[in-house]
């Protein structure tokens, strides 16, 4: 029988990586996702499932350890927030070069600079349109639930596997430091040498039996070949594009007004509906699950429907042009937003609602 | 059922445990459950709060703006508070250290001297346990057997002997509360 | 004697390794690392160890090492190659990972790497190529850079108050608990490239063993960023890197030297 767990965030996810049957974890303590190495080390997967923890010196060591774990086809990841995150960009840029799988947690805090330790969503902009240099995106996971959280580390390996490019999940300090109930998945095994050898011919772990040697590399200083590179990289985000949209849609069979929120500030602006539904005003919400790939086409359907569409995020305004672009200026497209580390309430989110949309009333 | 309870006082009063031991009571009871806590280096001496939601349906936002009942525990989250209980709700106070009485007549107000009853008691650690006991007495939402059970499953073997004194906190805390 | 007569078996003296992969460099005429190259590839044959062998290359003139040497290799960021290193033996045991770098790549941007992988004792081989100037970007000054030497970012030579002291990174990781043999060798003449083979194959064997971090240093020329010819390099580097870079073992935990 399943057993119902009560846990942080930041917990599930280590339980949920040993559990994948994880090789690697490399990370550097940050508030507010140190519990993850923490419970790792708590855990002492090297001792069971073989699961390599390492403390590395910094976010950017932790990152290149990383990538040279996953360049031997191994199933590794890191966390950390944001500023931390900032400093990993080199190697993920790195990672999407080398067409390496490998998992990501950004934990987001309010910035820019050190800023605050309190939630955000002020990544947005980082995760999805890449954040290091070069021309290149990232699976990026929002997850809403502790049950999201874990449930995201399998889902995020295997997208990362199955188009060989890295996954990020994009949690903010809610989401990671809140306990509530989660189901854990099943313990599964590592993969083993010949497993990985069969799944991974790319992999650069030593020849072996095979007859050539393989090179894991970014570099390509012959600008067509470069090209090519790129265009394959290309396809490869189409394709991902193409098949791995995820969302999820609250009451927008007979939505008037849509609210668009991801992560966290999603089940803020579910209770805000909640109360809106009770006073009759009939609001729906679309929340993204796959930030990238942006679910284009769901909301451009929904806006055939709606008066206007409200962004509710933990930052400036970031994901709000994805919405726009994704209505192509059919509907009014508002943005409310806290910065900084400040939460709204969901009494917040109604007045927005109704400053943005003069006809609502409550 | 569904309720919002908002846990606050000082860092090392044992604010987040309190709200972490009703959150394992709600898992034993087959409650919904969610355990939003303040973070950071404010914990350490700072103020300290946590938001518990126990319901019997999925909960949605873990960030609420009003609670159904409030456990204060310093002055300034008296303050901060007093004003978010729902009208009909429940605030639940130490008069230790509070100068500034709660004023609202529209919510039932519970004073719980649990500094002295857990010098009574001679373990100042049980002091969470007393305002624990108190807001079931107020908000009986789990049971206190619920609560016992939470402690076995979540408390490492070597602490289980100090869940009788626990047990003995939480109902000091009910009859404070006069139930 | 006819060409054919002279091209036999019992004549051969000398032939390229297996492992060196029969390409054209892009090494300079007089460059030291094809000789290293050559050496790492002569001990990774002897020892029969290239079906498990990981190089890691780093940024600098050696970024191309993965076309040389055949063995499965993994191109590092700038400075990195001790993190990359430290996950792909950690997560494959029973390989052997060398990182082959320069001294921009080891004692510059890659300092807190090197320190850091050097003091957890990763079993791992570190080869440092130290020419005291940066060869590929054009033959800028390296935090080894010896003080009066002219390189294009101290056109008018280092010097100690503008630029700081040329850096000896070797004897700073000998001390860590980690290091298990750390060396300096060169290549300059027959006796030295024996020498620094015997050296590598120590460093290889030790990581293969789980001792810990082996480092060799390999005290080398650049012709082309001193603007010298490959002898008077080799004549230079002899006058002038070993007074600051001397030869010899710092730290080998085995014969009790240090």
């Amino acid at each position: 029988m399943e057993e119902v767990k009560l846990m942080k965030g930041n917990e599930a996810i280590a339980h949920a990586a040993i559990r994948y049957g994880a090789d690697g974890y490399f990370g550097y303590p940050i508030t507010p996702q140190s519990e993850v190495l923490e419970t790792l080390a708590e855990l002492r997967p090297w001792e069971t499932t073989g699961m390599v923890v390492l403390q590395a010196e910094s976010e950017v060591a932790a990152i290149n350890m990383v990538y040279g774990g996953a360049a031997t086809g191994r199933a590794v990841m890191t966390s950390s927030s944001s500023p931390g995150v900032s400093l990993k960009q080199e190697g993920i840029s790195y990672l999407a070069a080398s067409e390496l799988p490998a998992l990501i947690l950004n934990v987001m805090r309010g910035g820019p600079g050190l800023g605050t330790i309190q939630p955000s969503q002020a990544d947005y902009f980082q995760a999805t349109k890449g954040g290091g240099h070069g021309d290149y995106h990232l699976i990026v996971l929002a997850p809403s639930t502790v049950q999201e959280m874990a449930d995201f580390v399998g889902l995020g390996f295997d997208l990362a596997f199955k188009y060989r490019t890295p996954a990020m999940i994009l949690a903010d300090g809610i989401v990671g430091q809140m306990m509530e109930k989660v189901v854990l998945p099943e313990q599964r095994p590592r993969r083993t040498e010949e497993e990985l050898r069969a799944q991974c011919p790319w992999a650069a772990c030593g020849r072996g039996d095979r007859d050539h040697r393989n090179v894991v590399t970014s570099l390509e200083l012959q600008s067509d070949k470069m090209e090519r590179n790129n265009e394959r990289f290309q396809k490869t985000y189409r394709a991902i594009e193409a098949n791995e949209v995820r969302y999820q849609e609250y009451f927008t069979d007979d939505a008037e007004y849509l609210i668009v929120a991801f992560g966290s500030v999603a089940r803020i602006c579910l209770k805000a509906i909640e109360d809106a539904r009770a006073k009759g005003v009939k609001v729906g919400m679309l929340r993204p699950i796959t930030l990238w790939p942006f679910p284009t086409a769901e909301i451009a359907r929904l806006a055939k429907q709606v008066k206007g569409i409200l962004t509710v995020e933990l930052n400036a305004g970031q994901m709000i042009e994805d919405v726009r672009l994704s209505v192509e200026g059919t509907v009014p497209v508002h943005h409310f937003g806290r910065m900084g580390g400040m939460i709204p309430n969901p009494g917040e989110v109604l007045e927005a609602l109704s400053a943005c949309f003069t006809d609502l009333k409550f | 059922m569904k309720e919002e309870i908002v846990i606050a006082g000082f860092g090392g009063q044992g604010v987040l445990s309190m709200g972490k031991i009703l959150a394992y009571a709600g898992l034993m009871d087959n409650l919904e459950v969610t355990w939003m806590p303040s973070y950071g280096p404010e914990q350490r001496g700072g103020t300290a709060n946590v938001t518990v939601i126990l319901s019997d349906s999925a909960i949605s936002s873990p960030v609420l703006d009003s609670y159904d009942t409030a456990v204060v525990l310093n002055q300034q989250s008296l303050d901060k508070f007093e004003s978010k209980v729902k009208p009909g709700g429940t605030l639940i106070y130490d008069p230790s250290g509070i100068h500034h009485l709660p004023s609202r007549t529209d919510i039932t107000v519970v004073a719980v001297d649990a500094m002295s009853a857990a010098i009574e008691l001679q373990n100042s650690k049980t002091y969470n346990m007393i305002l624990l006991g108190a807001l079931l007495a107020c908000r009986p939402i789990v049971g206190i057997d619920a609560v016992v059970r939470g402690l076995r499953k979540t408390l490492p073997e070597r602490h289980h002997h100090l869940i009788p004194l626990n047990e003995q906190a939480l109902r000091k805390g009910m009859s404070l509360a006069g139930k | 004697m006819t060409q054919e007569e002279i091209i036999r078996p019992e004549n051969k003296v000398y032939s390229r390794p297996d492992l060196l992969c029969d390409v054209h460099t892009h090494y300079c005429p007089g460059c030291s690392h094809g000789v290293v190259h050559k050496i790492i590839a002569q001990v990774l044959d002897e020892m029969g160890v290239a079906d498990r062998t990981i190089g890691i290359a780093p940024v600098g003139c050696a970024v191309f090492a993965y076309n040389y040497i055949d063995v499965d290799w993994i191109e590092a960021a700038h400075g990195r190659a001790p993190a990359l290193a430290t996950a792909a033996n950690r997560l494959n045991p029973g390989r052997l990972v060398f990182t082959y770098q320069g001294d921009g790549d080891l004692s510059a941007i890659g300092t807190a790497e090197t320190i850091h992988a050097c003091n957890r004792g990763e079993n791992i081989a570190i080869i440092f190529i130290n020419n005291a100037i940066y060869g590929m970007t054009g033959g800028q000054m390296a935090p080894t850079t010896l003080l009066g030497m002219k390189t294009a970012t101290t056109p008018y030579g280092r010097r100690a108050d503008l630029n700081g002291y040329p850096l000896a990174i070797t004897p700073l990781l000998a001390q860590l608990d980690g290091t298990c043999y750390v060396t300096r060798q060169a290549v300059h003449t027959p006796a030295a490239v024996n020498k620094a083979k015997r050296a590598i194959r120590k460093a290889f064997e030790n990581a293969l063993a789980g001792k810990g971090t082996s480092v060799v240093e390999v005290v080398a020329t650049c012709n082309s960023g001193w603007k010298m010819t490959p002898a008077q390099s080799n004549q230079w580097m002899a006058e002038h890197m070993f007074e600051k870079y001397p030869l010899g073992d710092l730290k080998d935990v085995e014969s009790k030297t240090k």
